[in-house]
């Protein structure tokens, strides 16, 4: 038990060091303030991190996250300025939409035995595709419900805001940390990344798993989808431009195996707050430029990896 | 990525001989695909096959699809050879973005073009270098592997370029993006070599067969007395080099390095090419031609569509149907369907 945690407790330890070492350069930092903003700014990021980590535990990848965050938004923005919808029928609109397209993803990955990154990346150029023939252009969301929804927030000790779009994100890893170790669809997911064939053998349902990790990675993209339309008030075809890269470095950095069959939901959300620990620090730095960001992720998730094939060659020779 | 599959008997399918008449050339799938592309697009635009020649080169739709397809056509070069060996490689765009960043950098701090030609192509080699090492020496699988580049290759990019687009007037640079050969535009004159070269190093020397050995089974091809790793590592070496190439073409052609947009989402391009020109995504058997032939069937679309004026974001519609008929075409539950019709099977 102690060894297979020693990833997520390193992902811990860092994420911690880092925060000391950001909030001894810049001592700002250390507020609810700069947390609850970590929280809102993060969420999509966060909740399609989730999916992710689901679907890398499987052993499979998800390409068309992004994709399908950028089509929710628009959809939602035509449902509700268009169609003069009212945005909570929008919302489970674009949620069941979402859903089905990655059921249909998982579909044709198990019975057309295709490695999921190809079909997912049909996944992406479709749903990327469909935004901008809805709409080219970003369409703004002018709605009282989402004025309210911007305006809403749990004061924390400290002057810090938790905005709603903060609380969605935290919900949705506490049912997805239970749904991942308490279920038997979670004990099936971890099942598949071990060994499908042996899955297969010990009776797991493999392709109903397969259609239900695909159909959750891509609601939880739609929610993400969601969110991203509360933060913004807009729905444009190129949002979340590159985010299945950032969900996958964040999945990665908190510890989860990539080969599948090995990781945690928790380890996910803190790799995500590494990788908004380097934004914020950048932005607090004000002399670093943007750039940073992505070289700073990218040597972090080399370092991850690296420390992945450290831990597992090592490991079973010594046990 | 790949999964093992509960099915492991062996294909019944015997190989396909290695040397096929000409006449076949013409009744693969590829080839009428293209065909049809380029008639669809003859019958939306009745002048696309008309070609003249002025001011010392060819002008015309189709030389513009070769043109435009050229960058892609020379990624597919690379990727082919990676995806025998059952990997890929995903940060071919972003090595793209490096190399012309260094090359537009090197020429506007003073330094003679040819120098800053080698330099890109040298951090092309690097770069490819580094995921040989990854996926060799520290056995990463090859999606994530490259991915570490992917993330981090466009802020290398817009480190090396100080995130301006860095434009610049030299003539050399310009020359390889936009000149011409022979009246045909520069970059289809290197596509052309780079595949012939390829093509001829590998099928008239035992490298071909080597890599799909190591595609089909690395532990086997190991067993069996190949150095794999060093294969692997010549293949992605090649793959970065092959990118380098693409990124300097991108560059000259728009006189400027834009470490943003150089070679965005052209990796996924280079792999669909690869899979249209019916390398299998699980190693072994490689055609380099017809990955070509795939790149140019991608971009007679992408025309196709622009001159009949859709809006160029159809295309990525487009591009999705085709890679799902690929994939229902190629997956083991349609070869059971056409083995049932009488006359598909010997």
């Amino acid at each position: 038990m102690t060894r297979s945690l020693r990833p997520l407790l390193a992902t811990t330890l860092i994420f911690l060091f880092a925060y000391m070492l950001a909030v001894s350069q810049q001592p700002a930092m250390l507020s609810t303030r700069v947390l609850g903003n970590f929280l809102t700014d993060n969420a999509f990021l966060g909740i399609a991190a989730v999916g992710m980590t689901f679907v890398i535990l499987s052993g499979g990848i998800d390409l068309s996250v992004g994709a399908v965050i950028g089509f929710t938004t628009v959809l939602i923005a035509v449902l509700i300025m268009w169609l003069q919808l009212h945005p909570l029928i929008a919302f489970a609109i674009a949620l069941i939409v979402a859903a089905c397209f990655g059921a249909v993803m998982g579909a044709a990955i198990h019975y057309l035995k295709v490695p999921s990154f190809i079909v997912t990346l049909a996944g992406m150029f479709l749903a990327r595709g469909g935004a901008s023939v809805l709409s080219p252009d970003s369409i703004g969301i002018t709605h009282p419900f989402y004025t309210s929804v911007s305006k809403s927030y749990l004061l924390l000790p400290g002057g810090g805001r938790l905005t709603v779009v903060g609380m969605i994100m935290l919900a949705v890893f506490a049912v997805a940390i239970l749904l991942a170790h308490r279920t038997r669809f979670g004990s099936n997911v971890y099942a598949l990344g071990g060994s499908e064939t042996s899955a297969a053998l010990m009776g797991v349902p493999v392709a109903r798993t397969t259609i239900a990790i695909y159909a959750l990675s891509s609601f939880l993209a739609g929610l993400a989808g969601v969110v991203f339309s509360l933060y913004t008030s807009a729905g444009y075809s190129l949002n979340a431009l590159g985010v299945e890269l950032d969900a996958i470095a964040a999945v990665v950095i908190g510890g989860t195996l990539l080969t599948g069959g090995y990781g945690f939901v928790a380890g996910t959300f803190i790799g995500v707050m590494l990788q908004g620990l380097v934004q914020t620090y950048i932005v607090f730095d004000g002399t670093l430029s943007s750039w940073w960001t992505k070289i700073v992720v990218g040597v972090l998730l080399f370092m991850f990896i690296v420390l992945q094939r450290l831990v597992f060659r090592a490991g079973p020779r010594r046990t | 990525m790949t999964r093992p599959t509960a099915d492991i008997r062996p294909t019944t399918q015997p190989p396909l001989p290695r040397q096929r008449p000409l006449t076949t050339f013409f009744t693969r799938p590829q080839v009428i695909a293209l065909a049809a592309v380029l008639l669809v697009n003859w019958l939306l635009f009745p002048g696309f096959f008309t070609v003249t020649w002025q001011d010392g080169r060819f002008f015309g739709s189709l030389i513009d699809v070769l043109n435009r397809g050229a960058p892609v056509a020379i990624l597919a070069i690379g990727m082919t050879m990676v995806i025998a060996t059952k990997g890929v490689d995903l940060s071919v765009g972003a090595v793209m973005a490096i190399s012309g960043a260094t090359a537009a950098t090197l020429v506007t701090s003073g330094v003679p073009a040819p120098v800053a030609v080698l330099a890109a192509l040298g951090t092309g080699l690097l770069c490819g270098l580094w995921n040989g090492i990854l996926v060799t020496v520290l056995e990463i699988q090859p999606i994530i592997a490259t991915l570490v580049l992917m993330v981090a290759g466009r802020g290398l990019a817009q480190l090396i370029t100080e995130g301006y687009i860095v434009t610049f007037s030299d003539p050399l640079l310009i020359f390889i993006g936009t000149g011409s050969f022979l009246g045909f535009p520069m970059p289809v004159v290197i596509a052309a070599v780079l595949m012939l070269l390829a093509t001829l190093i590998v099928r008239r020397t035992a490298l071909g067969l080597l890599i799909e050995a190591v595609g089909v089974n690395r532990s086997a091809a190991r067993f069996a007395g190949l150095s794999a790793n060093a294969l692997l590592l010549i293949v992605y070496t090649f793959a970065g080099f092959c990118a380098a190439i693409s990124g300097l073409i991108v560059a000259g052609d728009i006189r400027g390095a834009d470490a943003n947009n150089a070679g965005l989402w052209l990796e996924l391009d280079a792999i669909l090419a690869v899979v249209i020109g019916g390398t299998s995504l699980m190693g072994g058997r490689f055609s380099i031609p017809m990955a070509v032939l795939g790149a140019m069937i991608i971009q007679a679309m992408n025309t196709g569509i622009l001159i009949s004026g859709f809006s160029p974001e159809f295309n990525l519609v487009v591009k999705s149907a085709v890679i799902i008929v690929i994939l229902v075409l190629q997956s083991p539950l349609s070869a059971r369907l056409f083995r049932r019709l009488p006359g598909a099977q010997k």
